[in-house]
């Protein structure tokens, strides 16, 4: 292994980005593919499709056998509101294995009683977010209702790129929520990414099926990022 | 997730031999590329290795680990990779081998 590629490798890493370590297995020279790379023909599909499963393994390449390790970072839900809904959906995100994150100022909610082993912050999210900013591999889930709380953090997920953006409330409560974005400054093509009412429809009408139906979502877009350009088209 | 770098393991073997890199160590890192059945680590799992025998992380849940590391001491001496396969094929599979029932494929090589 190339000294250059395992430092540029672990710097990738330490910086939550998404990075391929990729070895030509014929003669052992190797670099590293940061996600957004260009990479040409065959390898650049093979390459596109392990950064969105995640998954490793060996490519065959005009006649040339390829490793590709996959690094991502690990996906971390951020949930603003530290909720009924909440409640449910830490415990399944976790098993699914996600990193965690709940942030409510309201100190009544965000309580360790409530959610014990849980990353837990009873503090605005525009100074949580600061301490631990949101990144491409973060989901955020605004669960509150109160736009005090929400808003900050709706936009600084959008402006973060994070892969799911979702938002509790009526498609009444939401079209408000666009509204005051829009007046906030955040530009309409980033509004339009915010999943609301939150969740796959699937009828969820108790907290904890909201959360099935939450989840289902983040993984379906973390899962099928970048392909759902190609979904519209089959449509 | 997958690394501190964010990972799930304590000691991220990857870090390691970086570390190692900058004390002037030679340094063998093993990473299992394919696997069939049952096998305990995933592919991409890396073992890391220095000239002294020194190892952190691991390519199976224990059982193929030693000869990795012997093989590991091949590598950094001529620098040339090579692929390692092990599985439960016959009797001896007990002893060099993975009591799984799993089989796997290991690449090591020198880094540097």
């Amino acid at each position: 292994m190339d000294p250059y590629s395992l430092k540029k490798l672990n710097q990738c890493r330490r910086e939550r980005r998404a990075a391929i370590l990729l070895t030509d297995l014929g003669d052992g020279r190797d670099r590293v593919v940061v996600e957004g790379d260009a990479v040409a023909g065959t390898l650049g599909e093979a390459i596109a499709a392990a950064f969105r499963s995640g998954k490793s393994g060996t490519v065959e390449v005009e006649g040339r056998s390829f490793f590709l390790n996959v690094h991502l970072p690990p996906p971390r839900l951020v949930m603003v509101g530290a909720v009924h809904i909440s409640q449910a959906l830490a415990p399944m995100a976790k098993i699914a294995g996600f990193d965690l994150h709940i942030i409510d100022p309201r100190t009544a909610f965000a309580s360790p009683e409530r959610f014990p082993d849980i990353r837990l912050d009873a503090e605005w999210p525009e100074d949580v977010l600061k301490k631990a900013p949101l990144d491409a591999y973060c989901a955020i889930a605004a669960l509150t209702h109160d736009p005090k709380i929400d808003d900050p953090a709706l936009k600084a997920a959008l402006e973060a790129e994070c892969f799911y953006v979702g938002a509790l409330g009526s498609r009444k409560t939401h079209a408000s929520r666009v509204e005051r974005l829009a007046a906030a400054g955040v530009p309409m093509p980033a509004i339009k990414r915010i999943r609301a009412p939150i969740g796959l429809p699937i009828g969820a009408a108790s907290p904890a099926e909201i959360a099935v139906a939450v989840l289902a979502e983040i993984i379906e877009a973390l899962r099928l990022r970048g392909l759902q350009d190609r979904k519209g088209e089959a449509a | 997730m997958p690394q501190s770098v964010e990972t799930h393991e304590p000691r991220d073997p990857l870090l390691i031999a970086e570390e190692w890199m900058k004390d002037g160590k030679d340094v063998a890192v093993a990473t299992v590329v394919e696997t069939w059945g049952s096998a305990p680590r995933p592919v991409g799992s890396h073992l890391v290795i220095d000239s002294e025998g020194l190892f952190e992380g691991s390519v199976s849940g224990g059982c193929v680990e030693g000869a990795v590391i012997a093989e590991a001491a091949e590598v950094i001496a001529d620098g040339k990779p090579r692929m390692l396969e092990f599985g439960v094929a016959d009797e001896t599979a007990w002893r060099v081998g993975l009591s799984c029932g799993g089989r796997i494929k290991v690449y090591v090589e020198r880094l540097g």
